[in-house]
């Protein structure tokens, strides 16, 4: 249960990279979702073949993680162990799609090989550009930012409870599972039986643990709001962020600047 | 008018299983009295507690602090004035940071910017923890974590201190250092516990709560000098009152 243990302190570093002291992190939520907001919409409603079109994105997680002082290689080691699954998801392409797009040299590249890729580095960018979006804001930051942009304080409240249910019911697993591993003695325990309880008990302790804690929250004076250190002020400094890296992603989405670059390298370079 | 006093009069608590919790219960803690509740396990004590600010609903009677009956309309000002330290530290510690944490109150009582961070430096310093601020409250050892968690309660500048079990699971050094935070505090103190040396030391006055009854409310010498109590309630006397079976010191009675 190392790495479900591990995995919570990821998470939780992941959480503590938003104390940072940078001019990023220093901006108004809103302007930070917003901007994700619109670079995540630019890529994904990228076409399917369209490889190079993607290239430049990678200068918004570049600039943002210099900038932010981010971790670069605790980082791409998460973003890349969840695209591992998207990978998995796209895994068929190749088999379904013969579609004959490239010819290099006597090898055919296939649609379904070019939609693999851009399947990967799509979610290279939009899973970097949320994760940095957290490791710079913070995830009560975000919901926050999210209810004053008008999505509705239930569903906000809902999510951030349950990032707080992430981290109980990993608490959780981890300990339970330790214990019946201790227990199995290197064996499979009495296997899917004694899972399955184990399953029903955690369910079971997780929400005692839930409501207390929730319990020690309105002790506190929740009321439903959670309440970010930072006061939020919409300024010039945010609207300039948002208006020129929004207006960057609309026009890398809408003019292939890979094709351009490229013509004007063969132009001047024959 | 006082915010200080605690009065219970006649509460039940029934569990939806049915079970019975407390039967009838009754009492009356005035400003800055030091009040232990005691009783074997499953005597009701961690229930009472929660009463005490609203966590759990009575099935019948009333709680009342200082003017205020506990309502749902007075709620709010109930919570901010019973200052609640659980057993658990674990339960009670969820933000990133330590900073945080302690912040998590003052911030929804309203305060902003500067005087958050006064409220959290001060009560970070009073616990002794200011060292800890920016550290992740997973990271603490047991005892750091017990005097965040009464930080966390202290920076809600609340009348009335209410612990659960506050030194349960602590080494001797992290007891004692917690014992000696709570003497320092005059607010009205009421402790569940089963450390009755701490008992002994910090409360003047004692309850015995047994099978969701009180059994036994009076000064704390007084109620460990009665063996025939004790052993009915599934209690014993403090180690300090007792006789030593290996230097054969005799029992201090005259303690407290």
């Amino acid at each position: 249960m190392i790495s479900i243990n591990a995995a919570v302190i990821d998470l939780k570093r992941l959480e503590l990279l938003a104390d940072g002291d940078t001019p990023i992190h220093a901006l108004d939520a809103r302007a930070k979702v917003l901007v994700t907001f619109v670079f995540i919409i630019s890529v994904v409603s990228c076409s399917r073949y369209e490889l190079a079109r993607l290239i430049p994105f990678f200068i918004f997680p570049a600039v943002i993680i210099a900038l932010a002082n981010l971790p670069t290689l605790f980082l791409a080691g998460k973003i890349t162990l969840v695209c591992s699954f998207v990978v998995i998801v796209g895994f068929f392409n190749p088999f379904f799609d013969h579609t004959e797009l490239y010819q290099i040299g006597h090898i055919t590249v296939t649609g379904g090989w070019i939609s693999l890729i851009s399947l990967f580095i799509r979610s290279l960018l939009t899973v970097g550009a949320t994760f940095i979006l957290i490791g710079t804001t913070g995830f009560t930051a975000v919901c926050q930012a999210l209810e004053r942009l008008g999505i509705p304080q239930l569903f906000t409240t809902q999510l951030l409870f349950l990032h707080r249910y992430i981290f109980v019911l990993a608490d959780e697993t981890g300990r339970a599972s330790r214990a019946r591993e201790l227990r199995s003695c290197g064996k499979k325990g009495l296997g899917v039986v004694s899972f399955s309880s184990l399953v029903g008990h955690l369910l079971l302790r997780t929400w005692q643990q839930a409501a207390r804690i929730h319990t020690a929250m309105l002790a506190r004076g929740f009321a439903g709001h959670f309440h970010a250190r930072r006061q939020p002020s919409f300024g010039m400094v945010e609207l300039c962020y948002l208006l020129s890296w929004s207006s960057l992603f609309i026009a890398l989405r809408l003019f292939d600047i890979s094709e351009t670059i490229g013509k004007v390298v063969t132009g001047i370079f024959p | 008018m006082s915010h200080h006093i605690v009065e219970v009069i006649h509460l039940r608590h029934i569990y939806p299983d049915g079970t019975i919790a407390i039967k009838d219960v009754s009492f009356r803690i005035t400003h800055g009295e030091s009040v232990a509740i005691i009783g074997a396990n499953g005597a009701g004590k961690s229930t009472l507690l929660q009463h005490l600010n609203g966590c759990l609903e009575a099935t019948s009677g009333q709680i009342r602090i200082g003017d205020m009956p506990l309502t749902k309309a007075t709620l709010p000002d109930i919570r901010r004035t019973v200052g609640m330290v659980f057993q658990n530290p674990d339960d009670q510690l969820f933000m990133p940071t330590v900073f945080d944490d302690v912040a998590f109150g003052p911030l929804n009582l309203g305060l902003v910017g500067a005087d958050v961070e006064k409220r959290v430096t001060e009560a970070l310093i009073q616990v002794g923890a200011d060292h800890l601020r920016a550290k992740p409250p997973y990271h603490l050892s047991g005892g750091e974590k017990k005097r965040v968690a009464i930080a966390t309660v202290l920076a809600m500048t609340p009348d009335i201190l209410v612990l659960d079990e506050p030194t349960n699971g602590l080494d001797p050094y992290a007891r004692r250092q917690i014992m000696s935070l709570l003497q320092e505090f005059h607010h009205t103190k009421i402790f569940t516990t089963h450390d009755l040396d701490m008992v002994l030391e910090l409360c003047q006055r004692t309850i015995i709560l047994h099978e969701g009854e009180i059994r036994a409310d009076g000064p704390t010498g007084e109620i460990f000098r009665n063996d025939d109590l004790l052993t009915a309630c599934r209690l014993e006397k403090p180690l300090a009152m007792q006789g030593c079976p290996l230097c054969s010191r005799e029992a201090d009675t005259t303690k407290p």
